[in-house]
């Protein structure tokens, strides 16, 4: 039996649900439980990066300062102003999208390098005013006093409570990102991807897809901002600066362009690396930058793609081996 | 309130020289590869990391930074062959992120063998400064301003005199062109990546008595180099050179006249809105797309 393509993603997606949900279960310590959610925080701007990168076909060198938005804005308006936490959460979400869409017009225009440094300028600009507005965020230093996240009378205060939220989050976001790149939209981005004048010659605006995406992405981005704060409960402005959003290219790159998965994989994959390499000690950032360099070299298209072609490979040799 | 003008133009063209040179690399690789070399901020800071180390060894400043500089050619082209030239034919993202791995095994590396203080090359003939115009000018400004104004002439001969810089000159324009009329584009890309490394290198060398140098200015650097190659025009070698003084001047006029915190930021917000007003920077063509 196959299933429609909709129901074919919420299959793969309450799967990876349940994987998720097993995976403290394997692990020794509260420490693993903590990598694991800013993993699932990085995979969520990620899976938002790819729909605009992968996806559209457009770079973005800024993402962290989305990510930023989010977090300053709900620290601020719960810690300092005592609003309640899913107000700041709102608030935290819409900077990000509001300042996206204001943003993504005159931004989106430009193409290729130059639209990767007019993202990079905005990312260093909104980095900068985190460090030097220190009354409204603290400064260099950072801000503290940040409320632990508490929904409905629930408070998410155990590091496995809020794995778990984590892992609903991460599903969600990664079934709205495969059921909108099967959509008409997600045609639409693809084929302005291949040529914005093909697309614009067979109906597709191409502007407001561009902004739609880019809008999308930074409010994902600005939702895991606001988890971050609310889990953290410390925020400084390092979390947010261009090495960051270099990061999130990383990910995206080397997880797959394009692939959904691809992207979850990579953003899990380059949170864990560094804590794995701990044991290097002086040398881990050296053994860090080579397997970067390395893996881009021998898996051109990703993780995702090195998995599929490593699946088509052994589905080939179980096929020789049914035929001898 | 425009008294210190003069001053904040001197500091402001001294350092958009080095931010001149910087984007000069990029567009050397650029050109003859389509690629954005992340990378390139660290050769900035092995151009004065390097000097600061030789000159530690005992060797006088000149020699220190001309081996300094040649070291640092040397690991851009190790950097093409090793790293860029087995991915040939990958989409070029792929490349920006190996130049990315690159960069960090290159601050790693420095962090590694030089620590991670902050050394100063003491300046190459004094630091008596010369009053003239109501500014106070470092003989190290002339010095950064002289030297890149020799590189870029060195460039132009290069590029115009030279078969090697024609050659390069036609794989920017054409490669599959160039390598019918028998050019190695491969030996070419070699050649951008050493220069351009030389041309880092040089930079960081000229400023390390200026602004200090560390493992990890790079970056900071690297980024000020692209978006004056950007703010020039992409693709044009002069025009990142003016850019990178444009840049300079906006950056120290930014720090002087409003506040020194946001002096990154306003050089920023300054590109910025000349990129929504004229897509292809300062001095670059707008480009004729084919369907």
């Amino acid at each position: 039996m196959k299933l429609p393509v909709i129901g074919q993603n919420a299959a793969q997606a309450a799967l990876f649900l349940l994987l998720l949900l097993a995976v403290p279960y394997t692990l020794p310590n509260e420490y693993y439980l903590s990598i694991c959610i800013l993993g699932a925080l990085n995979a969520v701007i990620a899976v938002g990066l790819n729909l605009l990168m992968g996806y559209a076909g457009q770079v973005s060198l800024g993402h962290a300062a989305f990510y930023g938005l989010g977090a300053y804005a709900t620290a601020i308006a719960t810690a300092r102003f005592g609003l309640p936490i899913p107000a700041g959460m709102a608030i935290g979400v819409s900077l990000a999208t509001v300042v996206a869409w204001v943003v993504a017009a005159p931004t989106l225009k430009l193409k290729g390098h130059y639209l990767a440094m007019a993202t990079l300028g905005f990312g260093i600009i909104v980095s900068i005013v985190f460090n030097e507005a220190v009354d409204l965020t603290g400064g260099p230093s950072g801000y503290v006093g940040i409320p632990r996240l508490a929904l409905f009378g629930y408070e998410f205060a155990s590091d496995h409570s809020y794995y778990n939220l984590m892992a609903v989050v991460l599903t969600f976001v990664v079934l709205l990102s495969l059921n909108l790149m099967k959509s008409r939209t997600g045609r639409a981005l693809r084929a302005l991807h291949v040529s914005e004048k093909a697309a614009a010659s067979l109906g597709v605006d191409i502007a407001a897809h561009k902004r739609f995406v880019f809008v999308l992405s930074a409010a994902l981005a600005g939702l895991a901002g606001v988890l971050y704060a609310h889990y953290l409960s410390f925020i400084a402005p390092a979390s947010f600066g261009f090495g960051f959003s270099v990061q999130l290219v990383v990910m995206v790159v080397l997880g797959g362009m394009a692939s959904v998965w691809g992207s979850v994989a990579g953003a899990l994959f380059l949170t864990a690396l560094p804590e794995a390499l701990r044991e290097f000690e002086d040398i881990d950032i050296l053994v860090y930058g080579a397997i970067l360099v390395l893996t881009i070299m021998f898996l051109p298209d990703g993780l995702a793609g090195g998995l599929s072609r490593l699946s088509r490979r052994l589905r080939r040799l179980r096929r020789q081996g049914d035929a001898s | 309130m425009f008294a210190g003008a003069p001053q904040y133009l001197v500091s402001g063209l001294t350092q958009g020289a080095a931010y001149g040179l910087i984007g000069l690399g990029f567009t050397m690789i650029f050109n003859t590869t389509g690629i954005i070399n992340f990378a390139q901020g660290e050769f900035v800071m092995l151009g004065g990391m390097l000097s600061v180390c030789l000159l530690g060894a005992g060797l006088p400043l000149p020699l220190a930074i001309v081996l300094a500089c040649l070291a640092t050619a040397a690991i851009g082209g190790l950097m093409e062959r090793l790293a860029i030239r087995p991915i040939a034919g990958a989409p070029a993202v792929n490349a920006v992120i190996i130049t990315i791995g690159v960069s960090i095994l290159l601050r790693g590396g420095a962090m590694l063998a030089f620590g991670k203080d902050t050394h100063a090359l003491p300046a190459f003939s004094g630091t008596a400064p010369i009053l003239a115009l109501g500014a106070a000018i470092q003989p190290q400004s002339l010095w950064v301003l002289a030297v890149t104004l020799a590189l870029l002439a060195a460039l132009k001969l290069f590029f115009t005199a030279t078969i090697q810089g024609k050659a390069m000159l036609a794989c920017s324009c054409q490669k599959k062109a160039a390598s019918l009329v028998g050019i190695s584009v491969a030996r070419m890309a070699l050649l951008s990546f050493a220069i351009s490394g030389l041309i880092g290198a040089t930079a960081g060398a000229i400023l390390a008595p200026i602004t200090m140098t560390a493992y990890d200015v790079g970056m900071m650097l690297g980024l000020k180099g692209f978006a004056a190659c950007i703010l020039g025009g992409l693709g044009n070698p002069f025009g990142a050179a003016a850019g990178g003084l444009v840049l300079g001047v906006l950056e120290s006029f930014g720090a002087g006249f409003i506040a020194s915190g946001y002096k990154d930021a306003f050089a920023f917000v300054v590109l910025l809105l000349l990129l929504f007003v004229k897509p292809s920077g300062l001095f670059g063509k707008a480009g004729v797309e084919r369907v």
